[in-house]
């Protein structure tokens, strides 16, 4: 017993009697299966068209739980920092005071959307009213464990009426997508910059019509689809067009940072998006069921469908 | 107690990476802490716990990630595997080569993540070299942290501090 326990120790594993599954003897075997295994999971996922996997659904949840928690204690931590050691009152009426103007600077969107459209409206509808989007507010708990997708994780899900594919805004713009099904406390967010994201869009001087799309580049969009012959400039406002279903029409994407004849039938034009991607701590769910794509301005192609994975 | 270790190192790794990606959005997170802790118990422990280190860590990353579960598992199950085998047959006891490793197993991650996504994704195979280069350099860098840490960490400055008050009692022995 003693001789077998100190060949263990020494890590002398194929020399012991008794010791019948030594997986040490069967690295090669053992590789085999594990790689076969991950393409067989591989290959089941890209064959798959409906909804997430269970692996996936039940390792996010419980993920989100712990993520949830720890992005509880770094605020907790934070929130004493501040609270106690650097100004209270203020701080509190500040927190206050953001979260007011950030609600007020997305009614200001929708109102200047609004104005934007109203000729055309009072044209076609004759003063039809539209009621405010529903909102509401998610702490960002978590951004993504891959670097280089450009995913984040809030911290709002199905138990509060969060659906797949839900648009998620913030005061200076559009922030992308719920994807995937979400867990009870947590949902996972495609950022509109994400390589695989897309969103209808259109110039708001010229309502040049096109597909923002997310590049591997700076700036990280590009607005696809829009005819070499339109006028588009350096400085144009890019808005929602609405017509993919998720993202609010008039709310603001970016800004055409160029803008050049392409080589076929479109211009190229990079759009820098008007929020800002590398500072998202507090994001408002669009609480408006999505809805499927409506001819009411030109689609730009079938592909235009916000953010659609490849 | 080995496995728990590997997995609760994974755990850590998986909860700062999504913290630290949380703080710094935009793709500006040049750091793959979960790979670190795979090359960590590959280098370690040798090429099965690298391997079984690298599915676990790999297959968690992808289920929160969101794509396809299964790349980010076989690229790690891969890169843990051939870095233990390496690190078996080379002496990888001080920084440079364990700093060496860290950076090419970053590198042949990311040409074999990069390489499986165009494949599922039927594309052209992409990579952003710069991108790669600092994240392979960065992953490098903590690695040899962390290693540094757990060599130089709480055990070994009691062993240093048990040795000292060893060697005095060892020379009164052999005077006497």
């Amino acid at each position: 017993m003693e001789a077998r326990n100190s060949q263990l120790a020494a890590g002398n594993w194929q020399r012991v009697p008794g010791v019948v599954l030594d997986i040490r003897r069967r690295t090669g075997v053992l590789l085999l299966v594990v790689v076969v295994g991950q393409l067989v999971l591989i290959s089941a996922q890209v064959q798959s068209k409906s909804g997430m996997p269970v692996f996936q659904a039940v390792t996010f949840g419980a993920f989100a739980r712990v993520q949830g928690g720890t992005s509880g204690a770094l605020h907790g931590v934070r929130d004493f920092w501040g609270n106690y050691f650097w100004l209270r009152g203020v701080r509190g009426e500040n927190e206050t005071l953001r979260r007011q103007v950030a609600e007020l600077e997305v009614r200001l969107q929708e109102q200047r959307a609004l104005a934007s459209r109203s000729t055309k409206l009072q044209e076609l509808l004759k003063l039809q009213t539209t009621a405010a989007l529903p909102t509401m507010a998610a702490d960002v708990i978590a951004g993504n464990p891959n670097p280089g997708m450009l995913t984040i994780i809030i911290g709002r899900g199905s138990a509060d009426g969060v659906l797949t594919n839900m648009a998620v805004v913030s005061p200076a713009g559009v922030v992308g997508r719920v994807v995937g099904a979400p867990a009870a406390h947590a949902a996972r967010v495609q950022l509109l910059i994400d390589r695989n994201a897309a969103a209808g869009a259109l110039t708001e001087r010229t309502r040049a019509g096109g597909m923002i799309v997310g590049v591997d580049k700076d700036p990280p969009l590009s607005m696809d689809l829009v005819s070499n012959l339109a006028d588009v400039k350096a400085g144009d406002t890019i808005i929602a067009s609405g017509v993919d279903g998720i993202y609010p029409k008039g709310f603001t994407i970016g800004r055409v940072e160029s803008s050049e004849r392409g080589a076929g039938l479109y211009r190229a034009i990079a759009v820098r998006p008007s929020v800002d991607f590398s500072s998202l701590e507090e994001v408002l769910v669009v609480l408006v069921p999505p809805r499927s794509a409506t001819p009411e301005e030109p689609a730009p192609s079938p592909a235009g469908a916000a953010g659609t994975v490849k | 107690m080995r496995t728990a270790a590997v997995l609760a190192a994974i755990a850590v790794a998986l909860v700062l990476q999504t913290t630290l990606a949380g703080m710094s959005l935009g793709g500006s997170t040049r750091v793959n802490l979960v790979l670190v802790a795979v090359v960590y118990a590959a280098l370690a422990f040798g090429p099965v716990t690298g391997m079984l280190a690298g599915t676990a860590g790999g297959l968690a990353q992808d289920a929160i990630a969101g794509g396809l579960v299964g790349i980010g598992g076989l690229s790690k199950t891969v890169v843990g595997f051939l870095v233990g085998v390496l690190g078996a047959q080379f002496i990888v006891s001080t920084p440079v080569p364990r700093f060496l490793m860290f950076v090419g197993a970053s590198v042949a991650h990311e040409v074999c993540f990069q390489a499986l996504s165009a494949l599922t994704e039927s594309r052209g195979f992409r990579m952003q070299y710069a991108d790669a280069a600092i994240q392979a350099l960065a992953n490098g860098a903590v690695g040899i942290v962390a290693f540094l840490l757990v060599e130089r960490g709480p055990r070994h400055a009691a062993a240093g501090q048990l040795a000292t008050l060893v060697e005095p009692q060892k020379v009164l022995d052999t005077r006497l």
